[in-house]
C-alpha cells in the first residue's frame, strides 16, 4: 500500500492518502458557517474548504481571530497572516468566552493521538499520567471545543495505535459510553455541543450512528476493508451499502499542492 | 511620571528572583525570548514557569535548568511536533519536572481571576474529562442560582509577568496590535511587570491612539527596549515568525549535547539581544520582514474642548 494511491480507472490522477484525507474533510464542511480551526491537518482542510465547498465559512482561530482570511497557509495557529484582513481580533478570553462558550461556533475541528469508538479523544499522554510513555501536548482548547462547539469534526490518520478500544486519558469528551449517556449529560449540563459528528481518516469517512458509535460510511479509493480492520482496535461497524469517496479533483489537488501546502509538510 | 526604562540585564536581575512564578506570555505572537535568554544567562533557579503554550522559550529554559515546575495548557512546538527538552524530563522514569495543566480557557480564566482579584473563575470546560482527576486545582461547583454545575479554576498571580509589545512610552504605557493572547490578563494579575518593546515612543504617540493601549504604565515596573526581542516568534507588522528556526529546533532539542551547544553559542556566550540579532545576520533578518505593508485605516477620535 505504498503512496501515491491511484484512483480506480487508469487515467485518474495520482494522489496521496493524506491528500485524500484533507479533501474529504474539506468537503464535509459544505453548508457550515462558523468553524474553529486547529493546528496541522485541520488547518489545511479548513483552508481548502474555504476555497472550494464553503466560501462563506468564517474561520475562527483560538489565538483570537474571527473571520480570518489567511493569504498563505498558516504554519502555526497564531501566524500573522490570520490577522491581516480578518474581521476581528479578540483577546483569547473573548474568543473562548463570547464566541465558543456562548455557542457561536458550528464546527470544531480536532485532531487526536487516540480515539475510541464513541469519539472520546486523548491528546494528553500515552501510558500512565505520572510516568507517561509519551507526553503529548495536552488539551489546548480541545476540551472546551468538544463541549461547546455545535459539531465536532475529527481528522487523523488511522492506525492500531490511535484507534483503540480504551484511550489512556480522556482529554476531550465525545459520546462518552454511548449516545444515551452522552445525550443525558449534555441535556443535564446544558452543553451547547452535540458531540462528534464525523471522523475523516486517510482510509475513509466515519459518521456516528444512533448508538453514538462511529460507523464507516465511505471508503477512500484504493483502500480495502482489510486495511481498515488492521488499523482499528475494535470490530468496526460498516455501513451497508458502503460508499466510495470520490477521488480528489484536479482543482482540489492544485489548491493543496500549489497554494496551501507547497512544501508538502502535511501531504507527504 | 517616573521613567522606568532599564536594560534587560538590570530588569531581570532586579525583578526576577529564584523560586518565583514567572509568566512570559504571548500566544505565538510576541513571545519574549530575549527575557527568557537573560533569565538563563543569570542562572535563575527553581522557577515555576507559567505559560499557556510553553513553546521553544520554555523548552530552552527547562533545558538550561532554571525551572522546577510548568503551569500550562498546550505543550508543543506549534506546527512541528513536541518540545523535546521538556519531554526528556516528563516521560517515564525521567519525569522530574512538575506539571500542572489546564485547558487554554482554564489558563486564561486563571489569569482573569488573578487580574480581577477574584477567588476563582467559573467555566463550562472539563466535564467528563480526566483533567480534574490529575489536577485537583480544577474543581466542580454547583451554581448558587440553581442553574447547573460549572468547573472553577483558581487565580494565577505570577510574581513576575513579562510581555513583549510593539511599542511603549517611557512610563510603560504599552500598545499592541495583532494577536492579543492573554497578555493584558497576565499583566494585571502579576505582582511585578516587565514590558519589553521593539520601539520606545513619545507619550504623544500613545495618546493619539488610546484604544490600542493594553497595559497602562501604572502597573509596569520596567520598560526594556529590545528590538528583535521576540525572535524566533514574531511581531505583527515588523517581523515574521522564523518558521525555519521552529523546525531546526526539533533535531537540535532531540539531542542533549546539541541543545547544550546551542545554549552556549546563542545564549551564554552572547551578552544580549543586540549581539543575538547581529549574529543572526542582516540577510536572515531581512527575510523576516513582512512581504508588504498593510496599514490600518485611520479613525478620528475628535477633539472636544
Amino acid at each position: 500500500m505504498g503512496e501515491p494511491l491511484a484512483a480506480a480507472g487508469a487515467a485518474a490522477p495520482a494522489f496521496s492518502k493524506s491528500e485524500m484525507m484533507i479533501v474529504a474533510a474539506a468537503r464535509e464542511l459544505a453548508g457550515q458557517r462558523v468553524c474553529f480551526v486547529g493546528v496541522g491537518l485541520p488547518n489545511i482542510a479548513v483552508n481548502l474548504a474555504k476555497r472550494t465547498v464553503a466560501p462563506d465559512l468564517e474561520l475562527v482561530y483560538e489565538a483570537g481571530v474571527f473571520g480570518a482570511r489567511p493569504a498563505r497557509l498558516p504554519l502555526s495557529i497564531g501566524d500573522p497572516t490570520i490577522v491581516t484582513g480578518a474581521t476581528a481580533v479578540t483577546s483569547m478570553f473573548e474568543l473562548f468566552a463570547f464566541y465558543l462558550q456562548r455557542g457561536l461556533v458550528d464546527v470544531g475541528f480536532l485532531g487526536a493521538a487516540q480515539i475510541d469508538r464513541f469519539g472520546n479523544i486523548n491528546t494528553t499522554v500515552i501510558g500512565d499520567y505520572r510516568r507517561p510513555k509519551t507526553r503529548l501536548p495536552g488539551s489546548g482548547g480541545a476540551c472546551e471545543i468538544a463541549i461547546n462547539a455545535r459539531h465536532i469534526f475529527v481528522i487523523m490518520r488511522q492506525s492500531a495505535r490511535s484507534f483503540v478500544e480504551r484511550i489512556d486519558f480522556r482529554t476531550s469528551p465525545g459520546n462518552l459510553g454511548g449516545a444515551e449517556t452522552a445525550e443525558a449529560i449534555r441535556r443535564e449540563q446544558g452543553w451547547l455541543g452535540r458531540g462528534p459528528s464525523v471522523v475523516v481518516t486517510d482510509l475513509g469517512i466515519w459518521h456516528f450512528d444512533e448508538t453514538g458509535e462511529m460507523r464507516l460510511d465511505s471508503l477512500h479509493p484504493g483502500v480495502t476493508l482489510d486495511e481498515v480492520r488492521a488499523t482499528i482496535g475494535w470490530e468496526p461497524r460498516i455501513a451497508e451499502p458502503l460508499e466510495m469517496t470520490p477521488a480528489p479533483t484536479d482543482e482540489e489537488l492544485r489548491l493543496i499542492r500549489q497554494e496551501l501546502d507547497p512544501e508538502g509538510m502535511y501531504t507527504k | 511620571m517616573v521613567a522606568k526604562v532599564a536594560t534587560m540585564r538590570d530588569a531581570i536581575a532586579e525583578l526576577v528572583r529564584d523560586g518565583d512564578t514567572v509568566a512570559i506570555e504571548g500566544f505565538t505572537h510576541l513571545i519574549c525570548f530575549a527575557a527568557g535568554h537573560e533569565i538563563i544567562r543569570q542562572r535563575k533557579r527553581d522557577l515555576v514557569l507559567a505559560r499557556m503554550t510553553p513553546d521553544l522559550v520554555y523548552d530552552q529554559m527547562v533545558a538550561a535548568g532554571v525551572a522546577r515546575k510548568l503551569v500550562f495548557s498546550w505543550l508543543g512546538n506549534p506546527g512541528v511536533g513536541g518540545l523535546n527538552c521538556i519531554r526528556r524530563v516528563t516521560e517515564g522514569e525521567q519525569a522530574t519536572l512538575e506539571l500542572e495543566e489546564y485547558s487554554h480557557f482554564g489558563m486564561v480564566a486563571r489569569y482573569t481571576a488573578g487580574a480581577a482579584n477574584l477567588p476563582f473563575f467559573p467555566l463550562r470546560s472539563y466535564f467528563e474529562t480526566d483533567m480534574p482527576a490529575v489536577n485537583p486545582q480544577i474543581r466542580e461547583l454547583e451554581s448558587p442560582y440553581g442553574n447547573g454545575k460549572v468547573y472553577v479554576v483558581p487565580p494565577l498571580r505570577p510574581d513576575v509577568t513579562i510581555v513583549h509589545a510593539q511599542r511603549a512610552d517611557a512610563s510603560g504605557n504599552a500598545q499592541v496590535w495583532g494577536l492579543l493572547g492573554c497578555q493584558k490578563e497576565a499583566a494585571f494579575a502579576a505582582d511585578r511587570l516587565i514590558v519589553v518593546v521593539e520601539e520606545l515612543v513619545d507619550e504623544a504617540v500613545v495618546r493619539a491612539d488610546p484604544n490600542r493601549t493594553i497595559i497602562p504604565g501604572l502597573i509596569v515596573d520596567a520598560v526594556v527596549v529590545e528590538p528583535w526581542g521576540a525572535h524566533p516568534s514574531y511581531v505583527q507588522g515588523r517581523y515574521d515568525r522564523d518558521n525555519h528556526f521552529y523546525r531546526d529546533w526539533d533535531p537540535i532539542s532531540r539531542d542533549r549535547d546539541r541543545t547544550e551547544a546551542w545554549l552556549r553559542e546563542w545564549v551564554h556566550d552572547i551578552d544580549g539581544r543586540a549581539a543575538y540579532a547581529q549574529k543572526l545576520g542582516p540577510d536572515r533578518l531581512a527575510a523576516l520582514r513582512p512581504s508588504g505593508r498593510a496599514p490600518s485605516g485611520e479613525v478620528d477620535y475628535g477633539e472636544y474642548r
